[in-house]
């Protein structure tokens, strides 16, 4: 992360990027569109953090990139004066994996939801967290097709009922951080779209990690799917649901309980004085192995009882895009670099005239 | 002993075998041999889509054909002046497309009565008299292999397995092929365990001096080095063809080049071949799937690459969102469509040209994309390049029409000097383009319509693009009817002007005087060719014509169609072309279709295109 007084190492997810020279305005971040999101939409807030934040990556406004898919929270790109591709259902992280892959001096975020990255995009999703490249994944997770006017999501609750599913649902939902650490993402964390501290302190850790950094955004939907998360902001409920993650700290939800693990490996909530204060875990984000990330994205079931939020996983591996320049230019060294005419003229030639 | 030696003008072989036979190898290798002995030639593989059948059945069986001469030749040949059969099943499968008089060379070691029974032969056929058309050689090529092999350090299995190479030796001394190539791949293929190494070598040998002592081949042959134009030549597949080709295009542009792709049939040897190019700075990414492919493909090409994707049918189809995007945010792609026979899964190995339409319309809205199509192997070569340059001169997608054929298949290429290859140097923008310093994404050349490419790292350009109409110049999101209309229509200009800038259709007819003209696409050509030689050495008269541009079609199509009489276009699918051109052109071409999996037969297209010429006289 950059130093006090600015200077480099910076972060060490855009330590290929170039730095800017003077830092542009959170105002310049802005771009001139109107922006079109319903009156109360959680996107607002997403967006006005993020506007706020670009600057801080000390890098040229010209070397960020955004790449969304189709939906409400696609619209993105187009409120933010960088560099941007609003492109197709489900298919940004496949677009923003030839982009970053072949440009490693860019930051590339891509922005989805839960539709367009965990329906019709999971296959992209899990590929390019699984092959580590470095893009910066914002899932924004509604719970509901906001775009399509209120269907069920992939992470809409069994039983839910929507214009297409009139007698509740017979989804399963997926956990959107239980699938990212399946794909063994070596950054995978939650934020909320109400706690504006808290999602800007989510997205500088996401920058700094080099490699596929993976940050599910509970966003509220006021017209389809209004008050999805209100247990988690109620003031009177939250800090005993919300399990904050800070790495190095012990594991608790609430002033009286903590994160101890079970018989099998799981983790559970239990009553620390019951337990006693030696058995709660301290987190561990940096742990090599992704089970046990994956334990903890396990506690909010059931539904929301405990929720963790902040970075689950933060494990550095090599980024896909160096792994790629490393063989080009280990070829280009190992034979020189190449010749059209000898390569043309290669293999069993012969001679007319 | 010295035998005969007959001078013969061209010869055709096919090679037939099981799947495990080896057969793709020996027909490259003998390939090989006369390409550099400087005949023209032209290849034929033909395999299944099964990675190994059961062995010695029909499905199992895998063949090569080369045609090669002491002159211009344009296809691999119709019907094999010699078949070698390693066992019944290739007989069975091949036999019937033998002439009265040609040679068969089987390996009687695999006529065994399981054999035979396995392939429905009741009785032998190298015994029974039913080959009495044929001049039939029975070989034992297994035994003689192992005992050739017997002081050798490999196993019998292995010993048995050399008898491709037995076989190619024999066939090379008929035909007097130099043998040093075949000796020196085999060094090389087998550098790792000189004990192959060594008994391969003496396997080919020992077929060798096999037709040199046996009394059963009183003759060898002699096909004299054909008269090609001068220059340095290799021979080459059209999918090798293409992966130099985009390798050319990366360095004319100056662009580094990006494939993104995903394996399939016949189209995953361009993937190969890129990936061992890394020193050239090419960056290939086998994605999840087609649609990934693809789309990685066009985030290259945002970020400033030449942007490639490579597939066949069954990937086209998953593509088409992309390219759709493409179209609309007007970013430079080349997707490759190496056609096999469809629909669905269809048929993976074989050849087809039925995905026109697909790549003409196959998308939502009006969507228009510069369609091209090689007509030749060698010819894969500069339809990469072309494809590079309508893809960065004009902003756009383009689709490159190859097929199974034409992939797979071989012809001498003559290299070109790489001097001589055009200039098609890329400047992305560098500069706002509107008033007050604002930035235009959407202001098109006035010249080509394409808008600017700017990339991203460049100051003072940023933008947003995506696949919601654009408005006109700004390139902001617009709803409004008139902007829809206007860009609807600019996008297709765009399209249609590329027709500006390319050659006009030559038609090939010596006499002038005509009256019924041959028009072709893409992997017919030679087909075409061969059969209008046929129709004219025997008196006839007949125009000829080849499209490589399909969409936007040359200018003076519609002036060469109605210069003619009729007009017959053959076609390896239902009569795609036919159609567009008679919506296009009101020109009531006669459609000849056949879809067999195959190329056309040049006998076939000779007569057909005989009967239309009577019938206009």
């Amino acid at each position: 992360m950059p130093n006090e007084n600015g200077s480099r190492p910076g972060f060490r997810g855009l330590r290929l990027v170039p730095r800017a020279e003077t830092a542009f305005t959170a105002k310049q971040a802005k771009s001139d569109q109107e922006v079109r999101w319903c009156p109360g939409c959680g996107d607002y807030a997403i967006l006005a953090a993020f506007q706020s934040f670009l600057p801080e990556l000390g890098v040229p406004r010209e070397n960020i990139v955004i790449i969304s898919g189709i939906g409400c929270s696609s619209r993105f790109p187009y409120y933010l004066d960088t560099y941007g591709m609003h492109s197709i259902h489900g298919r940004a992280p496949a677009i923003a994996t030839g982009l970053a892959a072949s440009r490693p001096d860019l930051s590339v975020w891509v922005i989805t939801g839960d539709g367009d990255g965990l329906s019709i995009g999971g296959n992209h999703l899990m590929h390019a967290l699984r092959r580590n490249v470095n893009i910066n994944v914002l899932l924004f997770n509604n719970r509901i097709y906001g775009l399509t006017k209120g269907q069920y999501s992939p992470t809409s609750e069994r039983g839910k009922v929507t214009k297409s599913s009139p007698m509740g649902t017979v989804d399963a939902p997926f956990n959107p951080v239980s699938l990212a650490l399946g794909a063994e993402a070596g950054f995978v964390a939650r934020t909320i779209d109400s706690d504006r501290r808290h999602l800007t302190g989510v997205l500088r850790a996401a920058a700094d990690h080099p490699g596929a950094a993976f940050v599910e955004i509970y966003q509220n939907c006021p017209i389809f799917n209004d008050d999805a998360f209100a247990p988690l902001k109620d003031p009177g409920q939250r800090d005993l649901r919300l399990l904050r993650l800070e790495h190095g700290e012990p594991l608790r939800a609430g002033p009286d309980r903590g994160v101890v693990l079970g018989e099998y490996g799981e983790l559970v909530v239990a009553d620390v004085a019951e337990v006693g204060e030696e058995r709660v875990l301290r987190h561990d984000a940096h742990r090599p192995d992704p089970g046990y990330a994956f334990a903890l994205s396990r506690l909010d079931q059931p539904a929301f009882e405990h929720v963790p939020i902040g970075v689950f996983r933060d494990v550095e591996r090599p980024a896909y895009d160096e792994l790629m320049n490393a063989q080009l230019a280990e070829a280009a060294a190992a034979e020189g670099r190449g010749d059209l005419a000898a390569l043309l003229a290669g293999g069993d030639t012969w001679t007319v005239g | 002993m010295t035998k005969e030696v007959q001078r013969l003008d061209r010869v055709i072989i096919r090679f037939a075998g099981d799947s495990g036979d080896g057969m793709q190898l020996t027909g490259d290798r003998f390939t090989q041999e006369t390409a550099s002995f400087g005949n023209d030639l032209s290849t034929l593989p033909n395999f299944p889509a099964e990675i190994r059948a059961p062995a010695g059945t029909l499905p199992g069986v895998s063949s090569f054909q080369l045609h090669f001469a002491d002159h211009d030749i344009m296809t691999p040949g119709d019907a094999p002046d010699v078949l070698v059969a390693m066992n019944p099943a290739a007989l069975r499968a091949n036999v019937g497309d033998l002439p009265p008089g040609a040679t068969v060379i089987a390996n009687t070691d695999e006529f065994t009565r399981r054999n035979l029974a396995k392939v429905g032969y009741a009785s032998n056929p190298l015994e029974d008299g039913s080959l009495a058309a044929y001049k039939v050689s029975a070989v034992p090529l297994t035994s003689m292999t192992v005992r050739a092999l017997a002081g050798f350090d490999v196993s019998k299995k292995d010993a048995e397995r050399a008898k491709n190479m037995f076989a190619l030796g024999l066939l090379s001394w008929m035909y007097n092929r130099p043998t040093e190539g075949t000796l020196g791949f085999l060094k090389a293929k087998f550098a790792g365990r000189p004990e192959i190494m060594a008994a391969n070598r003496a396997a080919f040998q020992a077929g060798w001096n096999f037709g040199e002592t046996t009394e059963d081949f009183a003759v060898s042959y002699e096909v004299r080095p054909a008269a090609l134009p001068p220059g340095t030549y290799r021979n080459i597949t059209g999918n090798l063809a293409v992966a130099y080709g985009l390798i050319a295009a990366a360095e004319l542009t100056g662009l580094p080049l990006f494939l993104g792709s995903y394996p399939i049939t016949p189209a995953s040897d361009i993937l190969h071949e890129l990936s061992r190019h890394k020193r050239f700075g090419v960056r290939t990414f086998q994605a999840e799937d087609e649609i990934a492919g693809v789309g990685a493909a066009l985030g290259a090409a945002f970020g400033g690459a030449l942007g490639v994707t490579t597939t066949s049918g069954p990937g086209m189809v998953l593509k088409a969102e992309t390219i759709g995007l493409a179209v609309m945010t007007e970013l430079p792609l080349i997707v490759i469509d190496v056609q096999r026979g469809g629909p669905s899964t269809g048929l993976p190995t074989k050849t087809e040209q039925a995905d026109l339409l697909m790549a003409l319309y196959g998308r939502n809205g009006e969507s228009p994309v510069p369609v091209l199509a090689p007509r030749s192997p060698a010819d894969c070569f500069d339809i990469a390049i072309e494809a590079a340059r309508i893809a960065t001169t004009y902003r756009t997608p383009v689709i490159v029409l190859s097929d199974g054929y034409l992939a797979n298949g071989s012809e001498p290429w003559r290299i070109p000097d790489v001097s001589a290859l055009p200039d098609l140097a890329v400047r992305h923008a560098a500069e706002p383009n509107g008033p007050d310093g604002a930035f235009l994404p959407y202001l098109r050349d006035p010249e080509t319509l394409a808008r600017p490419w700017a990339v991203p790292g460049t100051a003072g350009l940023e933008h947003r693009i995506g696949g919601i109409e654009k408005s006109d110049g700004t390139g902001d999101i617009s709803y409004s009817p008139a902007n829809h209309d206007l860009m609807v229509r600019s996008r297709q200009a765009k399209v249609d002007g590329i027709a500006r800038g390319i050659p006009p259709l030559e038609v090939d007819d010596p006499g002038g005087d005509a009256e019924v003209l041959v028009l072709g696409w893409g992997g017919t050509y030679g087909s075409i060719g061969a059969a209008v030689r046929r129709v004219r050495r025997a008196g006839g008269r007949v125009a000829q014509a080849h499209l490589r541009h399909l969409a936007p079609f040359p200018e003076n199509l519609g002036e060469v169609l109605r210069r003619y009489d009729r007009v017959l276009v053959p076609e390896i699918n239902l009569g795609q072309l036919a159609l567009l051109l008679r919506g296009r052109f009101l020109v009531d071409v006669i459609s000849y279709t056949k879809v067999r999996g195959l190329p056309f037969k040049a006998e076939e297209l000779a007569a057909v295109l005989q009967e239309v010429i009577d019938r206009a006289e």
